[in-house]
């Protein structure tokens, strides 16, 4: 059992957790993640560790509410528990002083790029960092990149906030601005984001580093239903990576596979909501005096 | 003595009816009566040489538990069995018992075995209904500190034996539920979570600290719990699924068995939506492989309402290595065989699905290293069978997550950790192994009787130090 420490509300649907974990965050480094179960019904669901404190045996969780899952976990508040946090997971990001890199976090993804971005800079890269998201609400810690970001550059589909435009646009200027300066470029985000930032960086021979999200059980490498075909073959994202080579990924065949449930995500939601609903239609009428209720039949 | 009467054919043993069984997740024999067990084990032979206990690979005093039961003693002839085997319960349900003790007992020469798995089995759930099992008087600790890796048959058997000796032992678990294979793989209506349950919870009884959500390799490493314990036991068994490596095998709807199990075993998908998990429905599933694995994965097929369940497998029905109950529960259930069959590739439909194994019918042809004749394609007979499920049950070798953190253990061929037969001791001093993760992958009671090799070496190297 993990007890949430402290909790924020990002936007609307992006929640921040903090969650005692000490086996875990004496280990924890840049680019691993975690799985979490909410309860005994729970799925298995892996999320990227966003930052950890060893000393406080501590580790910080980001997640957006896309469906039952992180829906109900969005409703966990300081004092509740996950019935399992196991990690850390998958390998660690490959730090070391490329030069210039480019880090780029879409949506969410800002949260698991922010621990990369502090080690790349720590290990003495210029780091030039993109943060984009749909709107201004589901942006967050643009304080906590700029401090270990040479450049930011903060855009939005929208033009809410920051440049109207998708992170790809931007890192193209870059490429074409400063030819031969980037050594490197690491994209988290949605699974479509990151393929547009592999395409892009592709005809540059940058180097690029994407962290995948897929479907997965177990996590240690068990079930093999995280497995991502890449140009040399198959592998699992959770033992091998989750950081692949963007330009190695089959990223058709990826984003098919991580759309795999989504008829039975519906119906989960459906259900959850379902359940709510009674639970507090019952809630309501166990409040009621007794005679009211009564009342109510007749 | 008087000669005995020959009772030429097995006790049946009362189970679901077939049409009712595939419809729920409940166990599928129900096992024997009191009256039922004695007239069985009244049939043994009480041969002078008994081949049966040579065939055990645990050397479970077979010819003296049949007497027992014979003569209504079940609490002697329980008592019997735990001398060899700490998991009857488990082993009278799973044990391929007719390459065992049933295929060389005496009556198989010309008439059926005695039942000696379902004797087993009857014995230790009729010790289960009397109440939780005591706890022997433990000796005094030790102070020795033993860390068992994986909670699966070995992990839960050493863990035991050790506890037994008086060692502090603590069991990691990389899941969220102890039982291993017993839990994410076998499923519920071969072997029910309860029998499971009770076995780890006798391990704890026995003072055995049981440690979930912690994965040897990432969570700490080998080297780091050598410096908090004083002996490792690697049980980490055979997790890493094996695919074809054909075209097509990322289609979705393509699982390994590891995945299909666990979504509906470990993670409870046949209750979807109340447990969150789901896992994909198909009118017409494939199975392709020959083992128990591949038999549960069809099976469970029908049970999540699968019209048309399929096992493709490339040799003929005489070399699946699946046990012949298995095989006959997946026959009586209505699973098709598609045999002397390979698969060449999966083919999808526009989204992604699979719709189609294309697959190449063979003859077998001669023996090949296994001793079984070799299936050799018959080229240009390509068919293809429609699926909107193919679970790949081909086998697992050992998970490489701890032989890559601990560079020091010697690995051999397939992944299995390298160990010394006569004590389990791998090449790192005070790491031991056992069961799948040393054998490659075999069975539970092969996993058991190497646990217990290792924890009576654990005990002398813990006593003396001597490596």
């Amino acid at each position: 059992m993990n007890p949430i420490l402290e909790k924020q509300v990002l936007s609307d649907v992006t929640k921040l957790m903090v969650v005692e974990a000490p086996a875990v965050a004496k280990k924890a480094q840049a680019g691993q993640f975690v799985i979490v179960r909410i309860h005994d019904h729970s799925e298995r669901i892996p999320l990227t560790i966003a930052d950890y404190d060893r000393a406080a045996g501590t580790i910080t969780l980001i997640f957006q509410e896309v469906g039952k899952s992180t829906a109900e976990m969005g409703t966990l508040e300081v004092g509740d528990h996950f019935a399992t946090v196991v990690g850390p997971l998958g390998q660690p990001t490959e730090i070391e002083n490329f030069g210039t890199v480019v880090c780029i976090g879409g949506g969410v993804g800002i949260a698991p790029i922010f621990p990369i971005t502090r080690a790349l800079k720590e290990a003495g890269n210029t780091v030039i960092s993109i943060i984009g998201a749909r709107t201004r609400d589901y942006l967050f810690w643009e304080d906590r990149m700029r401090a270990f970001s040479d450049e930011l550059i903060v855009c939005t589909d929208d033009g809410s906030y920051g440049r109207k435009a998708l992170v790809t646009e931007p890192l193209k200027e870059l490429l074409e601005s400063r030819p031969d300066a980037i050594k490197r470029v690491w994209a988290i985000g949605p699974t479509v984001m990151m393929k547009f930032v592999s395409l892009t960086t592709q005809p540059y021979g940058v180097p690029t580093i994407v962290s995948l999200n897929t479907i997965m059980v177990d996590g240690t490498g068990m079930c093999g239903g995280c497995r991502v075909e890449l140009t040399t073959g198959p592998q699992f994202v959770c033992v091998d990576g989750p950081e692949f080579d963007g330009h190695k990924v089959n990223w058709d065949n990826l984003l098919a596979r991580v759309q795999f449930y989504r008829d039975q995500e519906k119906m989960a939601v459906e259900h959850w909501q379902h359940e709510c609903r009674l639970d507090r239609m019952v809630a309501q009428a166990e409040a009621m005096p007794v005679s009211q209720v009564e009342g109510s039949n007749a | 003595m008087a000669k005995k009467e020959i009772i030429p054919r097995k006790t049946p043993m009362p189970e679901q009816p077939p049409a009712e069984r595939i419809h729920n997740f409940n166990e599928v024999p129900f096992g024997y009566t009191p009256e039922q067990a004695i007239a069985e084990a009244r049939r043994c032979l009480e041969c002078k040489r008994a081949l049966c206990m040579e065939g055990c690979p645990v050397g479970i005093n077979i010819p003296g538990f049949l007497k027992l039961i014979a003569e209504g003693d079940f609490q002697g002839a329980i008592n019997l069995i735990h001398e060899a085997n700490a998991l009857p319960a488990i082993t009278g349900r799973v044990c391929p018992q007719e390459e065992q003790c049933e295929g060389v007992c005496t009556l198989c020469k010309k008439f059926e075995s005695v039942a000696i798995g379902r004797l087993e089995r009857f014995v230790a759930d009729w010790e289960a209904a009397q109440g939780p099992l005591p706890v022997p008087a433990l000796p005094p600790p030790t102070g020795k500190k033993v860390a068992v890796v994986g909670s699966g048959p070995a992990g839960i058997t050493v863990a035991a034996d050790l506890a037994k000796m008086g060692h502090a032992v603590t069991v990691f678990e990389a899941l969220h539920e102890p039982g291993g294979v017993l839990v994410y793989g076998i499923p519920e209506f071969r072997l029910p979570k309860e029998i499971v349950r009770r076995e780890v919870d006798y391990v704890r009884r026995l003072g055995v600290k049981v440690v979930t959500d912690f994965v040897v390799g990432r969570t700490a490493t080998i080297e780091e719990l050598l410096q908090e314990f004083d002996a490792v036991f690697l049980g980490t068994g055979a997790g890493l699924p094996w695919f074809l490596n054909i075209p097509g095998e990322n289609l979705n709807g393509v699982y390994s068995a590891n995945e299909y199990l666990t979504r509906v075993n470990l993670m409870k998908a046949y209750r979807f939506p109340e447990y969150d998990t789901p896992v994909a429905l198909g009118r017409q599933v494939i199975t392709i492989g020959g083992g128990n694995v591949a038999m549960d994965a069809a099976r469970t097929a029908l049970r999540m309402g699968a019209e048309k369940s399929i096992i493709v497998y490339r040799r003929s029905r005489d070399e699946m290595p699946a046990r012949l109950e298995e095989i006959h529960h997946a026959e009586e259930e209505g699973v098709q065989f598609h045999l002397l069959t390979t698969p060449i590739a999966f083919h999808g439909d526009e989204t992604g699905r699979v719709k189609e194994l294309e697959c190449l019918r063979n003859e077998l042809g001669e023996p090949d290293a296994s001793g079984r004749r070799r299936p050799v394609a018959i080229p240009g007979s390509n068919f293809r069978i429609p699926c909107d499920i193919a679970v790949v049950a081909i086998g697992q070798s050992p998970n490489p997550l701890i032989p890559r953190t601990t560079p020091e253990l010697n690995v051999g061929r397939g992944g299995a950790v390298v160990v010394d037969e006569q004590t389990m001791k791998t090449s790192v001093k005070g790491v031991f192994a056992g069961g799948d993760v040393a054998t490659g992958g075999a069975t539970v009671i092969l996993a058991m009787g190497q646990a217990k090799i290792a924890a009576r070496a654990i005990d002398e190297y813990l006593r003396t130090g001597v490596w």
